[in-house]
């Protein structure tokens, strides 16, 4: 049976997490999780250091390896929707004093779409060129990637994934570290994405600026404490529950 | 014996041909060895390599090279793969792994071959020469077996380039493209493995982790791109065999792999200091130069700074009122200052000590100086 004959699950959305549990030296990390994300939303994963944001991410993309459950994506197996997929990991999971271009960088993101034994050639080098204009680093195509900034590194790293043009994109924490304008331009390029129809999955640490840049919330502490529309989903009460304790330490702007 | 006659020598082509062979396998492996920071595999792999080498001879009953090289491949992965094995199953960090792992492999090694010479007598084992290498008792026959090894190593690099790139750089990254980063770390694991164990003859497996990291490590501090760097980690790796093997043809028995390591390590240490960019003379150059620069502002900025004080713009300050200032003297400041037309020395009434004023120039960088600290 091919994938195009298997019945298809959930497909009406853009991501159907169910059971999934995966483990870290025998302790869970992520515990039962059911989980579902909409076609066309901008959707923040939230939750204190630990509550497995990261780990969610790479098990729904087969980085880690779950103990039980399913993951599917429009309504199938991520086996078959690895080019609808893409992938922005924490830009500090790299060396970046590798030695290799901007651009070249970009360029990765087609070696999945490329085949084996074929080279890039002109008409990738002119996508990944403009992706790069798409996140503004048009002008630092050429440069060797150790003289990035922080935030500058980020962009390339969006830039990687955009040349994809996939469906559905995942983002570690791509605003970490990062200075507010490049914040604002990578809050920018992600509603852009949102608005084209695409879905956008962003692990999120800053609560103050959730309500601001997400329409879908996800509270995850280990087990999923709520998730929907952040108006509906974005409580005292939800806050509390996820981050326990440590719920004080937020100023007035992140109350709600 | 002249340089013509040295290379018509038999032996001497059979080992500048072996050291040519070793430094380019061992050249562009180590550079994705290096990038990857698993430099120490090669350390691991080649010590691992002894007791295969005793097994081996045990095995065959004499100094049977397949057999050694058999033997030593086989033991190499299986420290390899215990390696793997204990960083993903316990809480062993790598490099506690790769020491614990080489320190075991290598010991039973060195029991093994001490157990040989002592039952099948050394000489006749001749297995030591294993330990730093022999490369005069390489054979032509050797230089197949090198050769074959170098030419699928350099045809898999090339074939499968950009994924070894990519699953090199970002490997969870590859792996969401759908590449088999597995295979493919397992392909580069085993190329420099048989590239260690068929170096072994020539360098020994003391040192022959030094050429893997060698010319990757100086390559890397000239060049920025993946592809120069492994063409010249290659080349460096060449250029260190041919010096080695020539110096130790000249010479009067010196040990060729030593030599070849020697001139590897001379390479690095000429690449880290000297190489543009990175290399640290320049770092040292650079700050120095910086340090000048900003020490010539602070001393402009204090000759506004008086100049302010006394509510005159064309103030001339005492050169020991500076030197009071700053700590020491600001001597070469000033004649940096000077020649570049910001400041000139007036003569200041019944003192003898030079004073110092502003000129239009200076006082127009004064004000940038300024406007720079507020924005």
């Amino acid at each position: 049976m091919t994938s195009a004959q298997a019945a298809l699950h959930e497909p009406e959305l853009a991501l159907h997490i169910e059971d999934l549990t995966a483990t870290y030296h025998r302790k869970p990390v992520l515990w039962d999780i059911d989980l579902d994300i909409p076609p066309g939303v901008m959707a923040a994963i939230v939750g204190p250091n630990g509550a497995g944001k990261s780990t969610l991410i790479k098990a729904a993309l087969g980085l880690v390896k779950p103990v039980a459950g399913h993951v599917r994506f429009f309504g199938r197996p991520y086996g078959d929707m690895r080019r609808e997929v893409g992938y922005v990991p924490q830009r500090s999971s790299v060396d970046w004093d590798f030695p290799t271009t901007v651009v070249d960088v970009v360029t990765m993101g087609l070696y999945g779409q490329l085949g084996w034994f074929r080279r890039p050639g002109r008409a990738e080098r002119a996508r990944a060129l403009a992706a790069l204009e798409q996140v503004g680093m048009q002008d630092y195509a050429a440069r060797q990637i150790s003289q990035l900034s922080g935030g500058q590194q980020q962009r390339v790293f969006i830039a990687r994934a955009l040349v994809q043009d996939a469906d559905i994109y995942f983002l570690d924490e791509p605003m970490a570290g990062v200075d507010a304008t490049t914040e604002r331009a990578i809050v920018a390029i992600l509603k852009g994405l949102r608005d084209a129809g695409k879905t956008v999955v962003v692990v999120h640490h800053d609560l103050q600026t959730v309500r601001r840049y997400f329409d879908w919330l996800v509270m995850l502490n280990v087990r999923v404490i709520a998730q929907g529309p952040v108006d509906d989903i974005y409580t005292a009460e939800n806050l509390r529950r996820t981050y326990g304790g440590q719920i004080t330490l937020l100023g007035p702007d992140g109350a709600p | 014996m002249t340089l013509l006659a040295l290379l018509q020598d038999y032996t001497v082509q059979t080992v500048l041909a072996g050291a040519v062979l070793l430094g380019l396998t061992s050249g562009v492996l180590g550079a994705f060895a290096v990038l990857r920071r698993q430099s120490l595999i090669g350390d691991v792999l080649s010590h691992a390599a002894l007791p295969g080498i005793c097994l081996g001879f045990l095995a065959a009953g004499s100094r049977d090279l397949p057999s050694l090289l058999t033997g030593a491949f086989l033991t190499g992965t299986l420290a390899a793969v215990t390696v793997l094995w204990l960083t993903r199953t316990t809480r062993l960090k790598t490099d506690a792994a790769l020491g614990i792992v080489l320190g075991i492999f290598f010991a039973a090694g060195v029991v093994l071959l001490t157990y040989i010479q002592t039952t099948q007598g050394a000489g006749q084992a001749g297995l030591d020469s294993f330990l730093f290498g022999q490369a005069a008792a390489l054979l032509r026959s050797d230089l197949w077996i090198m050769g074959g090894v170098t030419a699928v190593a350099l045809i898999l690099i090339l074939a499968f380039w950009k994924e070894f790139k990519v699953a090199t750089f970002d490997p969870g990254f590859a792996t969401t493209l759908g590449l088999p980063v597995l295979a493919l770390d397992l392909a580069l694991t085993v190329m420099i493995a048989l590239a260690i164990v068929v170096g072994l003859q020539m360098v020994g497996v003391v040192l022959m982790t030094a050429m893997i990291i060698a010319p990757a490590a100086a390559a890397r501090q000239w060049v920025d791109r993946l592809g120069p760097m492994v063409a010249l980690s290659a080349g460096f790796g060449i250029l260190s065999g041919v010096l080695g093997a020539g110096l130790s043809a000249a010479g009067r028995g010196l040990s060729t792999g030593p030599l070849i390591v020697l001139v590897a390590s001379a390479i690095v240490t000429v690449s880290v200091l000297a190489a543009p960019g990175r290399g640290l003379l320049w770092a040292v150059l650079r700050d120095r130069r910086a340090a000048r620069r900003l020490r010539a502002r602070q001393v402009l900025l204090t000759l506004d700074r008086l100049a302010r004080d006394h509510a005159s713009p064309g103030f001339r300050s005492d050169e020991g009122l500076l030197r009071a200032y700053h700590g020491t003297p600001p001597r070469r400041a000033l004649a940096r200052l000077e020649a570049e037309g910001l400041i000139r020395a007036v003569p200041h009434g019944p003192e003898d000590h030079r004073h110092w004023e502003l000129t239009p120039e200076g006082q127009t960088r004064v004000n940038e100086f300024r406007l720079d600290g507020e924005s």
